[in-house]
């Protein structure tokens, strides 16, 4: 073993000064988050009926499934809140990390021929994979003492220096567990991307099975090291085994990791490379078939984002009425108007902020085109029988499209957690409305990037400053007392709030025209300009 | 019949003039070379060409439609293969492959299937793990599988091994029989000059020469390497003759091709015992160039 090892802690000083922003910044922000967060519940949990109405909120299957099972102590203080909103996403975004860093040190290191550098210096077969382990080692224990100490120095009732140090305790073993299980893949795997893709794979089976477990049988959730993270009873009954347990496994999986490592070739697999497909499909051949393929996963996550964000906010709807209604920052953002409830104004509220999220993969997907070009692929395209309009109208139409996809999701999503929860429930109808008003708002900044990409194509990323202007208008405007001109600059400002404003069929539909007329000027600027690459 | 037509174009890009009032034409079934070093302004004529960036002045035509705003009508009927491709790393370059037969219009699959063997090209794997040789064969498998009149080829075989280079050699050379015309830059001049009919050689943004090889041959001069039993005298003041070296008993020189004859003449008498002569290469003929452009800018600039 010795004669395996040399150069190991010269590569360990390596990793981390290439990864020591990465780290740095991961680390910060799992660990400030959690201990700002445990800081503030006092504050919004107040008294003993606070945190009974947050269990019984809690204690419905959409929510079980969510964040995993309600403690079912008799009179749980207000620190085992904290851990049961926070725990499980935490240890989710420490897997995260993990697999990203874990995964760049192993696979990518080698796939780039950074490891074939170093093995040919004088270090041992072994040094590389040693590091990379003390690496994973190194950053879970460093979570898991930091979170602890900082938890502990938190004066909110319910947290003890042990349950502190049990809850970092279980962010660093799971943290482990998945930094050995990026490692093992990057053995099997014969690419970083196949690495870290199937880690995250047994990530999402892990939430999908401790989700349904947690919901019908506790034994299947036994079977996923989620389940294992949510069962620690962390702030009351301080467990330990789930903490123990991926530890043990993590240490096993190392194991295996360093027997495959030690028998396998430099750059060597064992799950051999998938072939992909040596024929085109009819769709990726139609124009937006291609449009969609090129940017099928960043649709389909921020699809998957969006749902999640609007659910989320959805699931809150419930605490609002007896929670918020006497915090005076909400009150005077909300301009408390009295004809209508304070979850319509909510709601309200919640679709300008969404809708203008929302914007974000839209324009994504236009300005997609112009990254074509950047990275001299639309030559390809243009020196074919393809007209530069044709093109064009694809990504806008692809980018309509989504933009219908995501407003909707953001609809759904709220309404179908908002619906568990609330006494009082929206309706699907006018939750819709409210989200699809905004589209014609939406569309002004698809045709702004089509004008700028066609007009002034070096300046296309310029779109995204008058997506901060709208942002900022939207979220300071009333705040910071915005003159009306310069509100009106904004699309958004234009779109009536349907939960506590009349529809305006006028103003949508100059909205609809300006996009319009907007979109065809940069048609024309983009027939006639010079393609660069 | 010309099958590209250029007339007086003029290329800026701002201030910085890439182009400057070229003229060429290439004829129907000709390959056509089109040579010039790096930034000489080759990859700019053949996006002009291509409709993708629009001339400052002048026009173009292929096919005698106008390349700006006939460009799609034009690109039913020709394929191209940049210089420096690059390919969508999510897909596979069979994939690859399909979407630009598509995009273009009447490919053939069984010649698609054929060239994916002539070049010995995976099209299952993802374009990610492609070398630029492979990303290339790409290109020139979507080029060479569609039945078009006219390749504009740009530096297409900066990445290719030399047995691939022979493939793509035979491929524009199939297409010549074929009637075909090609269009083919390149800053590689040997790699030109054994497959051209016509070369045209921009440098600077300026055509500074058209013509076939042998059309210009006669500017440049023949290497001699040449051994006598007794040496030459005053063969170094010889008419014609230029760079004379001399070591031992072996002389080198450069001679005018047109006093080729009088020299060698002149030298048989000495009794040789032996004599190499390299034939010029267009890089000779582009050095010379050079020079004597050189000379005449600080002739003038005196
Ligand atoms: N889009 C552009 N903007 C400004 N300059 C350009 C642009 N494209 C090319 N050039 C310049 O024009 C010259 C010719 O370039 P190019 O045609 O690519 O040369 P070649 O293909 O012969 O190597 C170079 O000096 C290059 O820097
Ligand atoms: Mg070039």
């Amino acid at each position: 073993m010795r004669k395996h090892l040399p150069g190991t802690g010269s590569i360990l000083k390596l990793i981390f000064r290439q990864d020591r922003f990465k780290i740095s910044v991961w680390l910060l922000c799992l660990i400030l988050i959690t201990i700002s967060v445990a800081y503030a519940y006092p504050e919004v949990y107040k008294t003993e009926e606070d945190i009974m109405g947050f269990i019984l909120t809690m204690q419905n299957p959409a929510m079980e499934a969510m964040l995993g099972p309600v403690y079912d102590a008799n009179n749980p203080p207000v620190a085992a809140v904290f851990a049961h909103e926070m725990l499980l996403f935490t240890v989710i975004a420490a897997a995260i990390m993990n697999i990203l860093l874990i995964g760049r040190s192993t696979r990518t290191d080698e796939e780039d021929g950074r490891l074939e550098l170093l093995l040919s210096l004088p270090v041992g077969r072994l040094s590389h994979i040693t590091a990379v382990m003390l690496e994973a080692l190194i950053l879970n224990a460093l979570l898991a003492i930091l979170t602890g100490a900082g938890l502990s120095a938190v004066q909110t009732n319910g947290i003890t220096p042990e349950s502190s140090f049990l809850y970092g305790s279980i962010l660093g073993s799971a943290g482990f567990l998945f930094a050995a299980i990026t490692a093992l893949f990057a053995q099997l795997a014969k690419t970083s991307r196949g690495a870290t893709g199937l880690s995250f794979t047994v990530l999402i089976i892990s939430y999908i099975i401790r989700a349904i477990g947690d919901v019908s049988s506790e034994a299947l959730s036994l079977i996923s090291p989620l389940g294992w993270t949510v069962r620690t009873g962390v702030f009351i009954d301080n467990k330990w085994w789930p903490v123990i347990l991926p530890l043990a496994i993590g240490i096993i999986i190392t194991a295996v990791v360093f027997y495959l490592n030690q028998i396998r070739d430099l750059g060597g697999g064992f799950i051999p490379e998938m072939k992909g497909k040596t024929r085109a499909s009819a769709l990726l051949k139609t124009p937006l078939g291609f449009v969609f393929r090129m940017q099928r996963t960043n649709i389909i996550a921020w699809a998957i984002g969006m749902f999640l964000l609007s659910a989320a906010f959805g699931a809150i709807l419930g605490d609002l009425e007896e929670y918020y209604a006497d915090l005076d920052i909400l009150q005077a953002f909300l301009a408390a108007n009295p004809d209508y409830t304070l979850t319509e104004q909510f709601v309200a509220m919640l679709f300008v902020i969404l809708s203008i999220i929302s914007a974000i993969p839209v324009v994504m997907v236009v300005l997609k085109l112009k990254g074509e070009e950047n990275k001299n692929r639309t030559e390809h395209i243009y020196s074919r029988a393809v007209s530069r309009t044709g093109m064009l109208a694809s990504y806008m139409i692809m980018a309509i499209i989504v933009s219908i996809i995501m407003q909707t999701l953001t609809a759904v999503g709220l309404w179908a957690t908002s619906y568990s929860i609330l006494d009082q429930t929206l309706s699907l109808g006018k939750t819709l409305n409210a989200a699809l008003v905004f589209l014609p708002a939406i569309w002004v900044l698809i045709a702004l990037g089509i004008f700028l990409m066609g007009l002034f194509p070096k300046a296309t990323s310029g779109i995204w400053l008058y997506f901060a202007f709208c942002f900022i208008v939207i979220y300071l405007g009333e705040l910071l007392k915005f003159p009306d001109w310069l509100m009106n600059l904004s699309s958004f400002t234009h779109v009536p709030q349907l939960f506590v404003e009349e529809g305006d069929i006028l103003s949508l539909t100059i909205l609809t025209l300006l996009a319009i007329l907007i979109t065809i000027i940069g048609f024309i600027g983009y027939r006639k300009r010079d393609i660069t690459g | 019949m010309n099958i590209i037509e250029v007339n007086g174009i003029t290329k800026k890009f701002g201030k910085f003039t890439a182009l400057d009032d070229i003229h060429f034409s290439v004829r129907k079934g000709e390959i056509c070379g089109f040579i010039g070093p790096n930034g000489a302004g080759k990859s700019t004529t053949i996006r002009i060409l291509l409709g993708m960036l629009k001339a400052t002045k002048g026009t173009a035509k292929i096919f005698g439609m106008d390349v700006w705003k006939d460009a799609v009508e034009i690109h039913k009927r020709i394929s191209y293969v940049p210089g420096d491709v690059n390919l969508w790393p999510n897909l596979t370059g069979g994939e690859v492959i399909d979407l630009f037969l598509k995009m273009r219009g009447n490919g053939n699959i069984k010649k698609r299937d054929e060239l994916l063997k002539k070049f010995d090209l995976d099209p299952s794997k993802k374009c990610r793990t492609y070398s630029k040789g492979n990303r290339q064969k790409v290109a020139l498998v979507a080029a060479f599988a569609c039945d078009a009149d006219l390749y504009i080829l740009d530096e297409p075989t900066s990445g290719l091994d030399p047995l691939m280079e022979k493939v793509f050699q035979e491929c524009i050379l199939e297409a010549k029989k074929e009637g075909k015309s090609v269009f083919l830059s390149s800053h590689i001049l040997s790699e030109v000059e054994k497959v051209c009919d016509q070369v045209v050689i921009i440098r600077e943004g300026k055509i500074i020469e058209t013509g076939s090889l042998e059309d210009m041959r006669h500017l440049t001069r023949n290497k001699i390497t040449l051994q006598t039993k007794t040496p030459v005298p005053g063969l170094k003041d010889f008419p014609g003759v230029h760079s004379f070296a001399e070591e031992n008993s072996r002389v080198t020189f450069q001679v005018d091709t047109e006093k080729l004859d009088e020299v060698i003449r002149h030298v048989s008498q000495f009794g040789i015992l032996k004599l190499e002569s390299v034939p010029p290469t267009l890089e000779d003929l582009f050095m010379r160039h050079y020079k004597t452009s050189k000379a005449t800018d600080e002739g003038g600039a005196v």
